[in-house]
Parts: structure tokens; C-alpha cells; sequence
């Protein structure tokens, strides 16, 4: 097949990409130093940002440039590590996967830390509750019948009934989103239920009833709501919800029949 | 200053299911008061007929009609949330189902809103010719 030149610009020469323009933005954080003060603030900072930019790099500048006791975890800045996740404009977000572009500028943006979960310092909360719950769900393969003498082999199909919930990078978006874990700490979330999820419905693994009962529990699965608010904060596009729907159909219909 | 953090905005589902916590206490309260009224009559039906007759206001009129909102919300939310829970395909289509009911409790609440304030209107208002 042949493949037409590119056409001609109308104006007979290649124009030059436009050169970015940096703005002025507002962002509000809501700041906590327990060395200070047991009192929460808000505290706005005028930063000069590119649409392109990430609500990450505006926090960069505030910390390198007019603060540097604004407290906040990152680590590879490029939505894998799961390290900064928080409340972006009232809604979970990692803040290295929210671009100022897609943001209302014309409003200060405010940036919380997540809901639920103790803070410790500004935008850092303490993550061990959530850790906590996710190795309850015994995060790891069980098996029970010999070791085979070559590795696992699973088909494509019994790969993709676990697939989405692989996804997962622990940055703890859902389970701070989830109105029940705000009023009830011990419940084990939504983050918890999708590990579990992970290897329940993974063929080779052989622990699924042992976690199915942990799940069973007055503060497991059944204390899901179906808010969606987990689904629709989760930096991976993860169907959380769907995935705790069908851990729960796996405890009263069995794994095979649960999806 | 101390300060408060701003409010969640989540999921329309999250609405969803604020609404249904509301209109279920709602609908409770109700049926203790309306189950204190009906017991009435065995004690004594002459003031059984004075506290049905003291519902006979505009007041009690709207709030028979919120009542009436509340229970038909609950129950068309109540018939989604089941379908989430025990349909394959019910988380993916929550938020249509969720449209759909919303459009059916308008459907049904404007002519029942109609005519069950109807008496209370004409009351208030003046008869219409």
C-alpha cells in the first residue's frame, strides 16, 4: 500500500510547535505538623506551572523553592510505586498521574492527605492498618498437593479470570475512598479483597477457601457497600468493586460459579 | 487555624447509597409511628378517629408524599443493588441502572405528587372551576 506524502502546510512552510506557556496556579494544601500544633490548616501556595505538568511536579516546587517542611511521600513519580496517592480536589488520586491540564485552574486546587488513615505529618499518613489487612489475606501462592517438577502452567483463560486484580500497586486510593473504612478501621478494605481476589481465583493456587474464610468475617467482604468510590479512585483502572462482588458470589456459590 | 477536610467527592453510587441509608431510617421512623397509630383503635377507637383526623393537614399532606418518594426510592435503589450483587454484569452497568431508576421514581412521583396534593392544593389555593 502507498503511503501519501505529507500534504503541504496552507501557509507553504512547516510551522514551529507553539512554545509552552508556564501560568500561575493556586494549590491549597491542608497541612499537619504534630511537633507544632495537634491543629490541621490549609495553607496556599502560588506555584508557576505547564498545563503538561503533574500536581507532583507543583508539589516539587513548593517543597524546593518556598518550603521545605511540606511533607509528602513519592518515589518513582511515574504511577508504579504507589507511594502518592492522595486527595486531589476531594477525590483520591496518585499525584503523579494527575496532570494540571485536566484540572479547574481558575479555582485554588486543594491536596489533602487520604481519608482514614492516621496522619502523620502533612500529606504522609501512617500506612501499617493497611499493610496489616493486606497480609491477613496471605498476599503469597499456597499449595498443598506435591511439587510439580517443572513450573505451574496455566492456560489464557485461567490467567485472564484474575488479570485485572494483578494490577494492583498497594498506593491504598480505594480503601482511604471507601466511606465504611472511615468509620470502621478494622474493616479490611477494598485493597485487601483484590490480593485476595488475586490468587483466590488463580488455578494454581490452592488457598482460596482459607482466604474465602478470613473473608467471611464480620469486617471481610460483607461489609462492602457498593459505593464504586473504590472503582473510580483507583490509579490502575482496576474493577475493584466487581472483583469484591465476585469474592463474595466465591463464598456463597463456590469459586467456580462465582463469576 | 484549625481546619476540616473538604468532603469526598465520590461516586455517584456513593449518593446512591447515602439516599438509601436516608430513605430506609425515614421509612422506619414512619412505620413506628404508624404502627403506634393503628394500635390505637384497640384502646379506643374514638382516639384512633381524633389522631387520623389531625393528619388531615397540608403539612402532614407533603410529608405523606415525601413518604411516599422515600419508600419508592428505596425500592427501585434496593432492586439495583441486588442486581449488583448477584449479576455477572451488574457492577458494569450500575451507573445506567442507576439513571434508569432515578427516571422511573420521576416518572411515577410527578402524577402521583399531582394527585395526591390535588385536595390539598384546591384547599389551600381555591377550588378551580
Amino acid at each position: 500500500m502507498a503511503v501519501d506524502p505529507p500534504a503541504p502546510s496552507a501557509a507553504g512552510a512547516p510551522q514551529p510547535a507553539p512554545e509552552p506557556v508556564a501560568f500561575d496556579i493556586t494549590v491549597k494544601v491542608r497541612r499537619f505538623d504534630p511537633d507544632v500544633s495537634d491543629q490541621h490548616y490549609w495553607q496556599d501556595f502560588t506555584v508557576s506551572v505547564f498545563a503538561t505538568d503533574r500536581i507532583l511536579d507543583a508539589l516539587h516546587k513548593i517543597k524546593w523553592e518556598q518550603d521545605g517542611s511540606l511533607t509528602f511521600r513519592r518515589s518513582c513519580g511515574h504511577g508504579i510505586c504507589g507511594s502518592d496517592a492522595m486527595r486531589i480536589n476531594g477525590k483520591n488520586r496518585l499525584a503523579c498521574k494527575t496532570l494540571v491540564k485536566d484540572l479547574n485552574t481558575k479555582k485554588p486546587i486543594t491536596v489533602e492527605a487520604i481519608k482514614g488513615l492516621t496522619v502523620k505529618k502533612d500529606l504522609v499518613v501512617d500506612m501499617e492498618p493497611f499493610m496489616a489487612a493486606y497480609r491477613k489475606i496471605k498476599p503469597f501462592l499456597i499449595t498443598h498437593s506435591p511439587e510439580p517438577t517443572r513450573e505451574r502452567l496455566q492456560d489464557a483463560e485461567d490467567r485472564a479470570r484474575f488479570d485485572d486484580t494483578t494490577k494492583c500497586i498497594l498506593c491504598a486510593a480505594c480503601t482511604t475512598s471507601c466511606p465504611v473504612f472511615w468509620t470502621d478501621e478494622q474493616y479490611f478494605g477494598p485493597a485487601a479483597i483484590v490480593n485476595a481476589h488475586r490468587f483466590i481465583f488463580d488455578s494454581r493456587d490452592e488457598g482460596g477457601p482459607e482466604r474465602l474464610q478470613i473473608l467471611n468475617q464480620a469486617e471481610g467482604a460483607w461489609r462492602c457497600r457498593t459505593t464504586f468510590n473504590c472503582t473510580d479512585a483507583c490509579p490502575r483502572g482496576i474493577q475493584v468493586t466487581e472483583a469484591i462482588q465476585q469474592v463474595k458470589r466465591a463464598m456463597m456459590f463456590g469459586i467456580d460459579d462465582a463469576t | 487555624m484549625a481546619s476540616v477536610g473538604t468532603l469526598y467527592r465520590g461516586d455517584i453510587s456513593m449518593w446512591s447509597w447515602v439516599a438509601q441509608r436516608i430513605t430506609g431510617v425515614a421509612v422506619l421512623f414512619f412505620l413506628y409511628v404508624h404502627v403506634l397509630d393503628t394500635a390505637l383503635v384497640r384502646v379506643s377507637p374514638a382516639a384512633y378517629d381524633d389522631v387520623i383526623a389531625s393528619y388531615k393537614t397540608p403539612l402532614v399532606n407533603f410529608m405523606e408524599v415525601g413518604l411516599v418518594g422515600a419508600v419508592l426510592f428505596h425500592a427501585l435503589n434496593g432492586l439495583r443493588v441486588i442486581a449488583v450483587d448477584f449479576w455477572g454484569k451488574g457492577t458494569r452497568y450500575q451507573k445506567q441502572m442507576l439513571w434508569t431508576i432515578v427516571a422511573v421514581w420521576v416518572l411515577i412521583m410527578v402524577p402521583a405528587t399531582y394527585f395526591m396534593t390535588l385536595h390539598t392544593i384546591q384547599a389551600l389555593f381555591g377550588s378551580t372551576p
